[in-house]
């Protein structure tokens, strides 16, 4: 496999490997020589599982089965906070380094090996998946692909790295209030955050129940189909995930805009983006001829988000904030224990509050197929920086990088992230759709990819 | 002068174990500050009894 085989999709590499002009083992190995080379630079892995993405290449080489196998010898990382047999699932933190080795892959890992992806490696997160920026004071910052002294944006930063830096070409993270879209906007990828309840979290570290999402990054939207097709299916170890018949979108993915109603929001994700930001998502809703409108009570969805995150994650953490309060990133530490003491009276009326917003949202449905929205409100920030200005008002970084993905993901609907190659820095869009109709999000933008409208940018490594 | 917030964080780390120390106060001060204001932009708008959340939340 030549260096430039590395940039190449995960289906590519799949039909290569099926039609045997490359076996798996090659592709894993120069897999592993690139993140030899690059992943010094970048930090986007914390693991790399060379013995056993080697065997497991071998095996899908040696399988009668493997033209059957949709992504065959694709090699994947997955954040880690996904369990991955023989490792301690370290969430990014100090203190579950102490944990024993998980006994059993994620559910999610299983699945795409199922259909012949490889697990080359853990990658970088911010600590305890708190986090927009990619930063992580234990493991040190995974670093943006286009411009190595800015964030990769978080918390799923070192997925975003690994597969904008061409070391792979499939990661899975997880979406709490846009920990999937914010990477994928800042390092120049596709990403997709699946509606709540649609992939399962089994066997992965937990941190706000209520609104916790896994998905994948790539740089095609059909590496997106093909990887979210092979993880669907119902699971009752997670007890958010829905019975929901298995909808597969690949062969969807052509079917183009035909019929498709497309609208762009304004108000609230209009206030604060940035010259670019706004550009942007002026350019791709000229493109498909999108119509305005306003999604209801965007900021205070916002703020019932924030406020169901701090305390839910505040209960999942709250021995660990009692016994060990010294081993956690103290940035995160004193946002949980801020929110240990808030009133519970306030947070049962954030979750009233979802329900009602979740109803009105869903009306806009009625008359529109997807709606439009900003992924981040600027490029990327430069590592380290604490403030950007927005509108004028100077606000801390790591909280406001994800002011237009929490009105989103709080009432769990899908999204497919796709990024515009903007010189020097990519940007990204938001493209939203009814729950369980992923497969509109991603044929949107399928049909913005044939048009070159997004593409994810190759970097200058 | 300490004020309502500071007396309510050294009350409320007391009566539920919370750990405390000087240096962390400001920053949770400031992330209070935040959550509450927040959380008060989200509980006064008026919602009617019957909003009730959703037990196990389907989107």
């Amino acid at each position: 496999m030549s260096e430039g085989f590395t940039w190449s999709t995960g289906s590519e590499i799949a039909q290569a490997v099926a039609a045997g002009k490359v076996s798996a083992l090659a592709v894993t190995e120069a897999a592993l020589k690139v993140i030899e080379v690059r992943n010094p630079v970048l930090n986007a892995f914390t693991s790399v599982t060379a013995e056993r993405a080697r065997r497991r290449a071998k095996a899908i080489d040696a399988s009668p089965d493997k033209k059957k196998l949709p992504l065959a010898g694709v090699p994947f990382a997955v954040k880690n906070l996904f369990d991955v047999e023989g490792i301690a699932t370290v969430a990014g933190s100090r203190i579950n380094r102490a944990h024993a080795p998980a006994k059993r892959d994620a559910e999610l890992i299983e699945r795409l090996e199922k259909a012949g992806a490889v697990l080359i490696g853990a990658t970088n997160m911010g600590e305890y998946a708190y986090d927009f920026t990619g930063e992580n004071m234990h493991d040190g910052p995974s670093r943006n692909p286009h411009d190595v002294t800015r964030m990769s944006g978080g918390s799923s930063g070192g997925s975003g790295s690994a597969v904008g830096g061409g070391m792979v070409p499939l990661a899975l993270g997880s979406d709490t209030n846009g920990s999937i879209r914010v990477p994928s906007s800042l390092c120049g990828i596709f990403g997709l955050k699946p509606t709540y309840g649609r992939l399962t979290r089994a066997r992965t570290f937990p941190f706000v129940a209520s609104l916790d999402h896994l998905g994948p990054f790539a740089r095609s939207v059909r590496d997106l189909a093909l990887s979210y097709d092979a993880m669907q299916g119902f699971d009752a170890d997670d007890a958010a995930c829905v019975d929901q018949p298995v909808a597969p979108v690949s062969p969807l993915l052509e079917r183009g805009l035909d019929g498709l109603r497309i609208a762009v929001a304004g108000g609230y994700f209009r206030k604060g983006a940035s010259l670019e930001a706004l550009t942007t998502l002026d350019g791709i809703a000229k493109t498909l001829n999108a119509r305005e409108i306003e999604i209801p009570e965007s900021a205070r969805a916002r703020a019932a988000a924030y406020v169901i995150t701090c305390t839910e994650g505040a209960a999942l953490h709250l021995n660990r904030l009692r016994r060990q309060p010294n081993d956690f990133d103290p940035a995160v530490r004193d946002r949980l224990l801020a929110a240990a003491m808030v009133p519970a009276t306030l947070v049962v009326k954030a979750q009233n509050f979802r329900r009602w917003y979740r109803a009105r949202v869903l009306e806009l449905f009625k008359d529109c197929d997807a709606i439009l929205a900003p992924s981040t409100p600027v490029t990327a920030p430069k590592i380290g920086q604490h403030s950007f200005t927005l509108d004028g008002v100077e606000m801390p970084v790591r909280a406001n990088l994800g002011l237009y993905t929490q009105p989103i993901s709080f009432i769990g609907l899908p999204v497919a992230a796709v990024p515009v190659p903007l010189d020097p820095l990519p940007i990204g869009v938001q493209i939203i759709a009814a729950p369980w109709r992923e497969d509109i999000s991603l044929r949107i933008a399928y049909a913005l990819e044939k048009m070159g409208a997004v593409k994810a940018p190759r970097p200058k490594l | 002068m300490p004020d309502k917030l500071d007396e309510f964080i050294t009350t409320a780390s007391a009566a539920l174990d919370l750990p405390l120390e000087q240096t962390w106060r400001p920053a949770i001060k400031a992330n209070l500050e935040v959550t509450l204001k927040l959380a008060n932009l989200v509980a006064e708008f008026p919602l009617p009894d019957e909003a009730e959340p959703a037990p196990v939340y389907k989107a």
